[in-house]
C-alpha cells in the first residue's frame, strides 16, 4: 500500500490532560502555614480591683533566672521532669468537700493543689532569660493541660481533645459541631488553663 | 514509479504546539498558588524556638506579624547588636507596636477586629524583656491574643 504521511496528532485533548495536572496539584499542595503556640494574655490591669488571694499551695510557681535554669516551687529541675510535675500538681485534687475533685487521679496530698479549678501555675522569667528556654518552658506547661484534658476526654467521649479540636476544624466531620463545642468547652473547663504570668523582675 | 515517489513528501510532520499555551499556563496557575509572597524583609535574624504543642495559623489575613531578634549583619552597623523589634519593613522601637497594631485594624473589617491574632516571631536567642515588652504594649491596646511562632519539634531542641 502506499505509506501517506503520517496524520496530525489530535491536540485537543492536551488542554484536557494540562487542566487535569493542574487540578492535581491545586489539590495536593499544601500552602505552608504558620504553627505556633497560641496564648491569651491577661487584659490590662484594672487598679481598682483586689486580686483574689490564693493559697500558697494551690499555686505552682515555676521560675527561669538568667542563665536560663528552671526553677520549680523553688527547687531546680530539669525541663524533662516539668511536665509530669506539673501534671501531678493539676492532677492533685487534695481538696475535701465542696472543694473535692471526683475525676482527679492524683495523689491527693494535702500539700498541693485543691482540685484543678483552683490551681494556678505562676511563669515567672528574668528579663534575660532567653526565647527559646521561655517557649520550651511554656510548651511543657500547656503540653500538661493538654495530657490531663486528653485524658478526661478520652474517658468521656472516647477521644482525645487534641482529636477534638482537630475534628472542629475538619470540613468534613459527620457529628454536629455544636455539640461537640460544648463537649470541647466541658473538658475545658474541668481543666482551665490557669497560667499566670508575672512581670519579669529586673 | 509514482509509488516510490510519493517518499519524498513524507517527512515527519512538524509537532503539534497547540497544547504548550495550556502548559504553561498550568505551570503559571500552579506557581500563582502554591507560592506565598513574602511579606516582609527580614532584617533580623529570625530562628524561631521549636515546640510540639502547637496549632496551625490559618486565615492568613488575620494575623499580624511582630518580628524580632539580633539585626542580621548587613544591618549591624546601623542598627546596633542588640535585638531589635521590626514591623512591617523597619525596624521600630516598642512604642511603635500600638500605632502598628492601630493601623492594622483599621486596615480591616470592623467584624475582622475581634480575630485578629499577633504572631510574635521571635529569635530563640533573645532576651523575654523585650518579648515582656511587647507583650505589655499589646496588652495596652488589647491586642490580646497572640501566638509565639514556632518550629515543629520537641522542646527540649531549645535547650543546647
Amino acid at each position: 500500500m502506499a505509506r501517506r504521511s503520517a496524520p496530525e496528532v489530535n491536540a485537543g485533548s492536551m488542554a484536557d490532560i494540562a487542566f487535569l495536572l493542574l487540578i492535581f496539584f491545586l489539590v495536593t499542595t499544601t500552602i505552608d502555614t504558620d504553627r505556633g503556640i497560641s496564648r491569651k494574655l491577661p487584659p490590662p490591669l484594672d487598679e481598682t480591683i483586689e486580686p483574689p488571694i490564693l493559697k500558697q499551695k494551690n499555686i505552682f510557681v515555676v521560675e527561669l533566672n538568667k542563665n536560663n535554669d528552671l526553677l520549680v516551687e523553688e527547687e531546680p529541675m530539669e525541663l524533662k521532669d516539668l511536665r509530669a510535675a506539673a501534671v501531678a500538681f493539676l492532677d492533685n485534687g487534695g481538696g475535701t468537700g465542696d472543694e473535692a475533685c471526683n475525676y482527679c487521679k492524683g495523689e491527693k496530698s494535702s500539700s498541693s493543689s485543691d482540685n484543678p479549678e483552683k490551681a494556678v501555675i505562676s511563669l515567672r522569667n528574668n528579663r534575660e532569660t532567653s526565647y527559646a528556654t521561655y517557649i520550651a518552658v511554656q510548651n511543657e506547661l500547656v503540653a500538661a493541660y493538654t495530657e490531663l484534658r486528653n485524658r478526661e476526654a478520652e474517658s468521656l467521649f472516647g477521644k482525645t481533645f487534641t482529636q477534638m479540636k482537630e475534628d472542629l476544624k475538619d470540613v468534613n466531620y459527620s457529628g454536629s459541631k455544636e455539640r461537640l463545642k460544648d463537649d470541647i468547652k466541658k473538658v475545658q473547663l474541668m481543666y482551665p488553663e490557669k497560667l499566670s504570668e508575672a512581670e519579669p523582675k529586673k | 514509479m509514482s509509488k516510490f515517489k510519493k517518499k519524498k513528501g513524507s517527512e515527519l510532520p512538524a509537532i503539534s504546539t497547540a497544547s504548550l499555551p495550556d502548559i504553561v499556563f498550568m505551570l503559571l496557575f500552579f506557581f500563582m498558588v502554591a507560592t506565598v509572597m513574602r511579606e516582609n524583609n527580614l532584617k533580623i535574624e529570625n530562628k524561631l524556638p521549636v515546640a510540639d504543642q502547637i496549632e496551625k495559623l490559618d486565615k492568613k489575613n488575620l494575623v499580624m506579624y511582630i518580628y524580632a531578634g539580633k539585626p542580621s549583619s548587613r544591618y549591624a552597623a546601623s542598627a546596633g547588636t542588640q535585638a531589635r523589634i521590626q514591623l512591617n519593613d523597619k525596624f521600630a522601637e516598642v512604642s511603635d507596636i500600638k500605632s502598628f497594631v492601630l493601623a492594622e485594624r483599621a486596615a480591616k473589617r470592623e467584624e475582622e477586629v475581634p480575630f485578629l491574632i499577633t504572631a510574635l516571631k521571635v529569635d530563640g536567642d533573645t532576651n523575654m524583656g523585650l518579648v515582656g515588652d511587647i507583650k505589655k504594649e499589646l496588652r495596652d491596646v488589647q491586642a490580646l491574643k497572640i501566638n509565639y511562632t514556632t518550629r515543629q519539634g520537641e522542646a527540649t531542641q531549645n535547650l543546647k
